[in-house]
Order: structure tokens, then sequence, then C-alpha cells
């Protein structure tokens, strides 16, 4: 028996005497729950009683309660699955309408498209590394990092060679940041063309990435920091994409990363190496980097001189657009959501800047008449994601929702109608403009635009 | 930031036999794995190789490696946007495309935006063709470029261009003037083109609905209802019902029901890039598989011939356009797709 004074309480193996195993075995039954009280409420024995007594019955007419909370569930009445059954984990089964997406119509072969993070089910500001928005030129690829090289070329004394072993063997650092394609919203241009925030926005998406700083790896090349002006990135598929980022940027802030969000990149993403350009639209964040070249002119390379180019009212161009200026989305309530109930709703949002922290974000319920500072959630870091919340009480009226991001330049997320004062409507990409959710009576939310 | 301290921890960190980061990581690159690898060519034609192509060679190659993607004349948009097309004399002349103005042309050809021939050059030799990468020689990258550059009108169809006439090329591009580099956006410190204010309360007049979703796009992204979780202060507008029927405080809906499994040969066709061409009920670029099922039916050799010509490629069986040999797709998985086709691609 267990002793009175223990202060810790033994375990319940073994707490009959042979007397009483013989009793028992004997027939005499009765003293047993005597033994388990004597126990000390050790917890088997408390639930093997519990489990024996009759359920409650039911009182006639209005139901007891939650069949949720009387019934039992299959989880707390077998047995569960052991540790490691699933290596590496994968989300719950009821989590799959959360998935990347593409936009049906938007390209018409989809190994040079674009996936959709379903930004209206993320929490937080680090998008799950499987949700993290697609886009590919020529189809994904899966290298193998035994055959992985980094080659740096060019305006350097010594080029040289880096296995991936190399390169983890370097200092390495780790950065939040949040990474968006130039084209994001740029469905958007015109008129609504979407429904929900996943289509408008979801080419964004943000990760903590390691990686060795690009400097470290120029410096260790001997730049030629008199003629070495730009670099060219390069991937190792079979696009080959090329993007130029100019040498004050390279020396910055630019990483050549492995890893995201503690593992390393996926595949989509890159894997087993790509660029990291803080606050510079993805396209530049060039994914299997396998050559990194610098001189003395930027390259005009096909995604610089036919595609992310912006289209201006007069007709030219704007070649090397790169900033993705500060901008904001309310991700709940967001289009193509329907309110539940009436009353306490909580409103949340991301908001972002190219050039820098977000400052504030005001949140507006009358289409941008009146304005109410929302709640930034820490972390609030550069050119990374910041989660914003308003606490609301929706009284089943209609309301026009809209968010606006203000950054540490003093920038002001403009309206649709400002930005296009400028723009016109064939840029396609970097539009940052407001957003604006409907919410109608119903619940219904909507995504529109205002005059 | 400068401190005075800097140089001497610095001397302290020598001292101490600190290495400078990358000392002794990595190796040295040989010239000819630069080589290899060095491939770009920029508008200032540094990178360019020697070589040579005519438009007639050009079109041989075209019409047997490009024109699935491209159509015959550069002008298809079945695939991707048309690369030929929007271009005038008038534009040529000036260096300036006309038509990117306004309304009048419907899509942004590649002729019609390109500013610099090297984009073309750099970009066919490195990716082209689509689903073959760096497969060309130098030869056939100028000859290919030539035939393109004939069909924009850029070069008469006896041209031959090389290392060398590739620089005349560039003074009659239609829209060699047309890139702008004026704008704030390249330079984290750039300025930005529009200052909007943050007002506060009384801000401007009454907000107008300008632009909504049509009713008959409703259901266009697929049922929203089943890209929402299920629980939370929102659900997914289930968008196979008209707008307006779900009532406020709509019961929560159902879990979505699981999507059914589609059948091994669609989810191969599908991994394997066959629905860029071909569409289950409908005649894209190449015919339907139900087509294919419905002309193959009744022969017995079907499934070998099929799958041969995945294999190898085919030409002529269904109208001028090639398909190009499928090499990428495992052996197993050929028979296994044809067999789905022959069985009705259910």
């Amino acid at each position: 028996m267990p002793s009175k004074t223990a202060r810790i309480l033994r375990a319940p193996e073994n707490f009959l005497t042979q007397e009483q195993i013989t009793e028992v075995a004997a027939g005499r039954r009765s003293f047993l729950r005597s033994a388990f009280l004597a126990a000390g409420g050790i917890a088997a024995g408390a639930v093997a009683v519990r489990a024996a007594a009759a359920p409650t019955a039911a009182p006639r007419g209005a139901p007891a309660g939650d069949p949720a909370i009387l019934e039992r569930q299959p989880w707390n009445t077998s047995l569960g699955k052991p540790v490691a059954a699933r290596g590496y984990g994968l989300p719950s089964p009821y989590e799959a309408n959360l998935q990347r997406r593409e936009s049906p119509g938007l390209t018409r072969v989809n190994a040079a498209s674009v996936s959709f993070a379903p930004l209206q089910g993320l929490f937080g500001i680090i998008t799950p590394s499987g949700l993290h928005f697609e886009r590919h030129h020529q189809g994904w690829q899966d290298v193998d990092p035994a055959k992985h090289r980094l080659m740096v070329h060019g305006l350097v004394r010594r080029a040289k060679v880096y296995t991936m072993d190399d390169l983890m063997r370097l200092p390495s650092v780790s950065r939040i940041h949040f990474i968006e394609c130039g084209a994001n919203t740029g469905m958007e241009w015109g008129n609504v063309a979407v429904p929900t925030v996943q289509y408008t926005h979801g080419m964004l998406s943000c990760s903590e990435f390691t990686g060795v700083r690009l400097s470290t790896l120029l410096d260790d090349c001997g730049l030629d920091r008199v003629k070495g002006r730009y670099v060219l990135a390069e991937g190792a598929d079979g696009s080959g994409m090329t993007r130029t980022v100019a040498i004050d940027r390279a020396l910055d802030d630019v990483l050549v990363a492995w890893g995201q969000n503690g593992e390393m990149l996926r595949p989509e993403n890159g894997y087993p190496l790509r660029l990291v350009v803080p606050g510079v639209q993805g396209v530049s964040w060039v994914k299997w980097l396998r050559r990194i070249e610098v001189g003395d002119q930027p390259w005009a390379t096909k995604d610089e001189a036919i595609h992310y180019v912006d289209l201006m009212p007069d007709g030219r161009h704007r070649q090397y657009t790169s900033i993705q200026e500060a901008k904001s989305v309310i991700t709940t309530p967001s289009g193509g959501q329907v309110l539940v109930e009436r009353g306490a709703c909580e409103v949340t949002g991301l908001a972002w800047s190219g050039r820098g922290k977000i400052k504030r974000v005001d949140v507006s319920f009358d289409g941008g008449r009146s304005w109410t500072p929302a709640r930034l959630e820490t972390p609030v870091l550069s050119k990374a994601l910041t989660r914003f919340s308003v606490s609301w009480r929706w009284d089943g009226r209609a309301a026009l929702l809209q968010s606006r991001a203000v950054d540490d330049t003093g920038y002001v997320q403009p309206t649709t109608r400002l930005l296009r004062e400028v723009r016109g409507t064939k840029s396609i990409y970097h539009n940052n403009a407001i957003q604006t959710w409907r919410v109608d009576p119903n619940g219904e939310v909507s995504n529109v635009q205002l005059a | 930031m400068y401190s005075w301290r800097e140089p001497l921890v610095l001397a302290a960190l020598l001292a101490a036999g600190a290495a400078h980061a990358g000392e002794g990581v990595g190796r040295p690159a040989t010239p000819a794995e630069v080589r290899a690898w060095d491939i770009d060519v920029r508008p200032d034609f540094q990178g360019l190789p020697r070589g040579s192509g005519s438009v007639l060679r050009g079109q041989e190659l075209w019409d047997a490696k490009c024109a699935s993607c491209h159509g015959t004349f550069g002008e298809s948009n079945e695939v991707f946007t048309p690369l030929v097309g929007g271009t005038t004399a008038e534009d040529q002349a000036r260096g300036r495309v006309a038509a990117l103005t306004g309304n009048g042309h419907p899509q942004r050809t590649t002729l019609m935006k390109v500013a610099t021939v090297s984009t073309l050059f750099d970009y066919i030799r490195r990716a082209m063709p689509w689903d073959a990468p760096r497969t060309l020689t130098d030869d056939d990258t100028y000859a290919v470029l030539a035939y393109l550059l004939n069909l924009g009108d850029v070069v008469p169809s006896d041209f031959v261009l090389d290392q060398d006439s590739i620089r005349a090329v560039q003074q009659r591009l239609p829209n060699r003037n047309g890139m702008t580099r004026d704008h704030g956006l390249w330079d984290v410190k750039g300025k930005p083109d529009v200052r909007a204010v943050a007002c506060m309360k009384d801000c401007g007049p009454e907000p107008r609905v300008a632009s909504t979703l049509p009713d008959f796009a409703r259901n266009a992204h697929g049922n929203l209802a089943e890209q929402n979780r299920t629980f939370g202060p929102v659900r997914g507008a289930d968008t196979t019902r008209p707008a307006g029927a779900a009532p406020t405080g709509a019961p929560a809906a159902a879990p979505a029901p699981a999507a059914p499994k589609p059948a091994a040969g669609l989810a191969l066709a599908r991994a394997n890039g066959c629905l860029a061409c071909h569409d289950v009920e409908a005649k894209r670029l190449g015919p339907s598989f139900r087509d294919l099922k419905a002309r193959y039916a009744a022969d017995a050799d079907a499934a070998a011939k099929l799958a041969a010509r995945v294999r190898g490629g085919s030409q002529g069986a269904w109208g001028p356009v090639p398909m190009p040999p499928q090499r990428q797709v495992a052996e197993g998985d050929v028979d296994t797709i044809v067999k789905w086709v022959l069985e009705g691609a259910r």
C-alpha cells in the first residue's frame, strides 16, 4: 500500500497485496472498490470506475447539451497513432480546404504558371512552406544537392565554384522576409477580376530564410568594387532564369539561401539554393541558383525586357521596376467568405513594404470615409509581413472594409484611383492599391472596387 | 557606422588568427567551366557567340521545334502570347510601337515589347525549345531568330543573321526606344510616383462601388466553400448557389467532401505536362483524349501505336501542328496514360 506521508504518488503497479489477490481469485471482489480508492485517486483507477458507470440519461424534450460534449468521440475512446507514424508531418485532413490553387484561365500551360497561397486561412506572418506560392517559368525541378554547384565569376579576382557542402560551412544568417510576385494583384488593374484574397493577393508569402550573405561570397571571390556595378543571378532550371541585381543591393541584405522555416527549401521554392532579395519582386529571387556573374551593365534578360516591364499610359515600358511598395490587405473577413454571426468579429490582415518597416495600418469600415488605427502584432520587421488586427462588432449592416499601410519612409498606400492616375490600367505589375471588401447584410463578403 | 575601436578590434581578431569568412572554402572555377555556363548575351552583345543562320534554315527549325507552341507564323495565342504582330513600318522607323498606347491592339506581342535583340538571342539559346531547353546549337539559334525577325518584317527573307549583322538588326527593332528606367522603383531609396495622404475622418466623397465580379463568374474559381476552413468566424461562400442565397448565420458548411481521386492516368498526364496541349473533352492544341479514344477504339494496335507516338513525337495525324517527342515521361507511365486514354479518359 502506498505510504500516506509520501509526497510522490507511487505508480499503481502491484498495489494489491498477495492476500488481496488470493481473495479476489477466491471470488471476493467486493473490496476492490475500496482498494482502488485507497490507491489515492490514481488516474487509471478513476477512469476505469467512470467508464463502468452508466451514461446519464438525457431528459425528455430539450437536449441535455452539445453532443460533441455528451457523446464520447473516437479520439478519446481508442488508441491513437504512435510517434513518428508520419516521419515528416502532414496537416490534418480537416485542413484540406487550404491549398495552393491556380486561377482558372490565367495561363494556358501549368508548367509556366502560378499557384496562389491561401492567405484567407493563414495566421501570423510566416507562410507554411507547403503553402508558399509558386511561380515557375519552365516547370519546377528537384535538383540533386550533391550535383548542385554555385559559380561566381565575372568582375572578380578569382572565379570560384562552391558545392552545397562548401556553402553550408560559411557563416550563415536567418532573416524573415516577405516575397511577392511583381504581378500580384495584377489581374485587378482594370476592374474586379477574381473573387478571393487567395487570387487577388496570394502571390505573397513570408518565411524565415537561412543562408550566406551574397556579400560574403563576393568578398571571397575578390569583387572588383570599382567596375562591378551589377550582378546577374541565374537558375539551374530549364528557363535558366536570369535577373540583374544592382551591386549596392547585392552587397546589402541579399542572401544565397538554402533554409526556409527551419527546413531546407522545398523543391517548388528552389531546392537546394535560391537567391533572397528582400523588398524586391519575387522574380529576382532566382530559384535553383547556380551562377552569379558580376558585370558593369544590366543584362536586359527576357524577364527584364519582355516580361516584368510596366506599360505606362504614354506607351513606354518601365524596365527594372523591382521594389514592392507598401501594401496591405484584410484577410479576414475577405472576398468569398460569409460571416457566420453578428457581433464580435476580429478583422485581421497583412501589411508589408519593400522599403522598410510597417509603421502604421489603418482600417476603414465605410469605404475610406473614416479610418481607425489597427493593432500591429509583433514582430514588426523590415521587409517582412506584419500582421494587423482590429476588433469589430458587426451589426448586420452592409460595410466596405479597407486597410491602408504606412511604412517608415512615410509612404502611404494609395487608392486604386490615385495609382491609376499615374500608371494607367495596363501596367500588370506593382499594383499596391488599397483593397475593398464589401460585407452584405446576409454576411457574404465580396471583392469590389470603388470609383 | 565608423568607430575608432574598429581597427583595434580587427587587429585583435587578426592576432587571434581569425580567418576571413570564405578562406579555403570553394575552389577556383576552370576556364572551361566558366565557358560552359557563361552563356548570357548582353544588350552591348558581350557574350555573343560566333555563328550564323539563314531565314530559310530558321523556317525548317521553326516548323519542327517552335510551331507547336508559337504557331507557324509566330502568331499563335494557344499556348503563349503571340510573338509577332502589332508592329508597323512606321514603328520600325521611329523605334516606338504606336499600338502600345490606347486600346487598339488586344495583345502585346513579343516584338511589340522587346527593345534589345540580344534578349531574344539569349533567351532562345538558353531556354528553347520550351520542353527541351539548350538543345539548339549557336547556329540554330541564329537561324531561329532570323526566321522570327523575318516573320515580324524586321529582316528580309534572304537574310543571314550572324554575329556582325545582328548589330544592324538592333537599329530596326520596332520598340527599340520604348523602354525607360526613369522611375523610382529600382532603387530602395527611389522616389515613389504617388503621394497619398493618410486622412483619418471625413475623407473624400461618399464611396461608390464601381466594379464587382459579375454573377456569371461567381463560381468561376470553383466552390469557395471548399477553399475555406469549416470552422472559425467565417465560412467560404457556397458559390454553387446564387448570390444572396446564403442567410446570415448560415449553418456551418459541412466539411467539403474529399475530392474523388483522379484516375492514375489523369494524374500522370497532368504531372507530365500532357494537359498543356491536350484536354480531356475539347480540342486544344492537340486532339482531346476523348477524340483519340473515338478514332482508335477499333484499332487493335492502338496502345502500341500511341505509346510510340508519345515517345517519338508525331506529325500529320491530327493536323499540321507536330507533337514533339515526350522523352520526359517514364516508360511505364506512357503505357498507363495510353491505356487510360483508350479506356475513355475517365
